[in-house]
């Protein structure tokens, strides 16, 4: 614990370095607010706005985490199926990859037409699309990448598909889709913010940044970011603290091969 | 003794056409009960082929193999082959005593018998201690001592080993053939071995069958009647160097025969 401790130190002393040397430069250069508010500007915004903060900040949560398990949950269901049917992965991989290429948040005003601009759900099904693909390709790649060895010895024990599947292709996988999970965390807040910022529902965090840009109330702006990059931290640690509870092995496997 | 392997005009193609290659040629091959037979041959002669036909890991193209007098798929079926690759295959998600449980796990043994089973294979490739330790934790040999203990849990009546020690060391691998004589002498399984080194199929056989390259046959069988049990010392005996002469003799035949003009003076 005092080795993770001591790990921790210089990454903490960096942050507060910059903060440190952000605070001291808009003061000695004279950067107006306008352009880049103080950090304790920014802290006293937040404190100020911290139940507003929190209410759009949940609001804007529930609409990552929904469309995140919509979009995964859809891309688990694609991912076992298409390789268990090789024949149906040869028919949808190429609309998959081509679907992958189109810039998705495109299509949040459509969305916003299809499920109605107030509705959570137009910025769930943003969000949905957005981390679909990452997650779908990567529960595909690790059923399918199996070492032929191990296929060859399961066969040599004369045991059935389904047992292969949940003895070899499944534990395979699951390092490979907790990878696309954790990256999808991240963007499903991306994803639902840009989708606010297309217009709806008023008490979420992009909707709250653009008001206060708009009336140039910067320090607001720059403490709901505060508040949406430790929303999106918070879900990336909680899905990393999953994983090392579902796979001891694997995290402890790669510190025992790195060292 | 009784026959275990039985193996009769057996041809093995790949491919079609003019990627059509022939890997085995007219094999005929038996293999006793409690037999310790390896093949061996240059790269491409078809002895891993040969393997995995045994083992029903690929198919014939004409000719049968049996085994306890059943077809190599129903004695797959029926759990008699353990097999032992050149990679260990271990599953990095299971411990070392749940990767030996695999197979009996599979096969439906009670979770109490087969973790008392699998302590009993650790121990018979001494590894006893390690059971909780996971794959990537011990060495290469020791890895492949698992992949044996696994091989062996459900008492295989054959054991089907494809250049288990090629990927070891020099040293790591003679010890893993003082080993697996141990093995083999405590549990009287019949073992088949495929390697392209001439002094460990010498040391561990009691037959050494020597295959020639493309088309693969069977050039000879060697008896290898070297005193048991052997150790360290039988390596440094004259008779074990004739057989390792023998042995290399009728692989550069079986070579010549292959390419009769370039043997030519």
């Amino acid at each position: 614990m005092t080795a993770r401790l001591r790990q921790a130190i210089p990454p903490v002393a960096v942050f507060v370095a910059v903060l440190g040397l952000w605070e001291l430069a808009v003061r000695a250069f004279g950067i107006s607010q306008f352009l880049l508010p103080r950090p304790t500007a920014i802290a006293i915004a937040l404190s100020e706005h911290a139940d507003e903060l929190a209410t759009v900040g949940r609001n804007t949560l529930v609409e990552a985490v929904g469309g995140f398990a919509i979009g995964g949950g859809a891309a688990l269901v694609v991912g076992f199926a298409t390789a268990r049917w090789v024949a149906a992965s040869r028919v949808l991989l190429p609309f998959a990859i081509a679907a992958n290429s189109v810039p998705i948040i495109a299509f949040a005003p459509i969305m916003n037409n299809w499920f109605g601009i107030l509705n959570p759900l137009s910025k769930m099904m943003v969000v949905a699309v957005l981390v679909f693909f990452p997650i779908m390709i990567n529960t595909l790649r690790g059923l399918t990448l199996v070492d032929p060895a191990s296929i060859e010895l399961m066969r040599s024990y004369a045991t059935s598909e389904l047992d292969v599947f949940r003895t070899v292709r499944v534990p395979n996988a699951l390092p490979y889709i907790f990878t696309a999970v954790k990256v999808s965390a991240t963007l499903s807040l991306i994803g639902a913010i840009v989708a606010e910022y297309f217009g709806g529902a008023q008490s979420v965090l992009g909707q709250f940044i653009i008001t206060e840009a708009a009336f140039f109330r910067f320090a607001n702006a720059w403490a709901a970011i505060v508040v949406a990059s430790a929303i999106s931290i918070a879900f990336f640690l909680i899905i990393l603290g999953v994983e090392r509870v579902a796979l001891p092995w694997h995290a402890s496997a790669r510190a025992g091969r790195e060292a | 003794m009784s026959t275990v392997v039985a193996i009769r005009g057996v041809h093995k193609v790949f491919g079609a056409g003019a990627d059509r290659t022939v890997a085995l040629e007219g094999i005929d091959l038996e293999i006793e009960k409690g037999a310790f037979v390896s093949l061996i041959g240059p790269s491409g002669c078809g002895k891993s082929t040969l393997l995995r036909l045994i083992g029903d890991l690929t198919g014939v193209t004409a000719g049968t193999v049996q085994v306890n007098g059943k077809s190599a798929v129903q004695a797959r079926t029926d759990h008699e082959y353990g097999i032992v690759f050149q990679s260990p295959v271990l599953f990095d998600w299971r411990t070392v005593q749940r990767n030996v449980e695999l197979p009996i796990e599979l096969s439906g043994l009670a979770p109490a018998a087969r973790a008392k089973r699998a302590r009993e294979m650790l121990a018979l490739v001494e590894l006893a201690g390690f059971e909780e330790r996971y794959p990537w934790q011990l060495s290469g040999g020791m890895q492949q001592r698992v992949a044996i203990a696994r091989a062996l849990s459900f008492a295989p009546s054959i054991l089907l080993m494809d250049e288990p020690f090629g990927a070891l060391d020099e040293m790591s691998r003679e010890r893993l053939n003082l080993e697996l004589l141990r093995i083999w002498q405590r549990t009287g399984t019949t073992i088949v071995f495929v390697t392209h080194s001439i002094p460990e199929a010498v040391f561990l056989s009691t037959q050494v069958a020597v295959m020639s390259a493309r088309p693969g046959r069977i050039v000879d069988l060697i008896d290898i009647d070297l005193a048991r049990p052997r150790d360290e010392l039988t390596r440094e005996q004259p008779s074990y160097f004739q057989h390792v002469t023998r042995v290399r003799e009728s692989l550069r035949r079986g070579d010549g025969q292959r390419t009769p003009v370039a043997a030519a003076p």
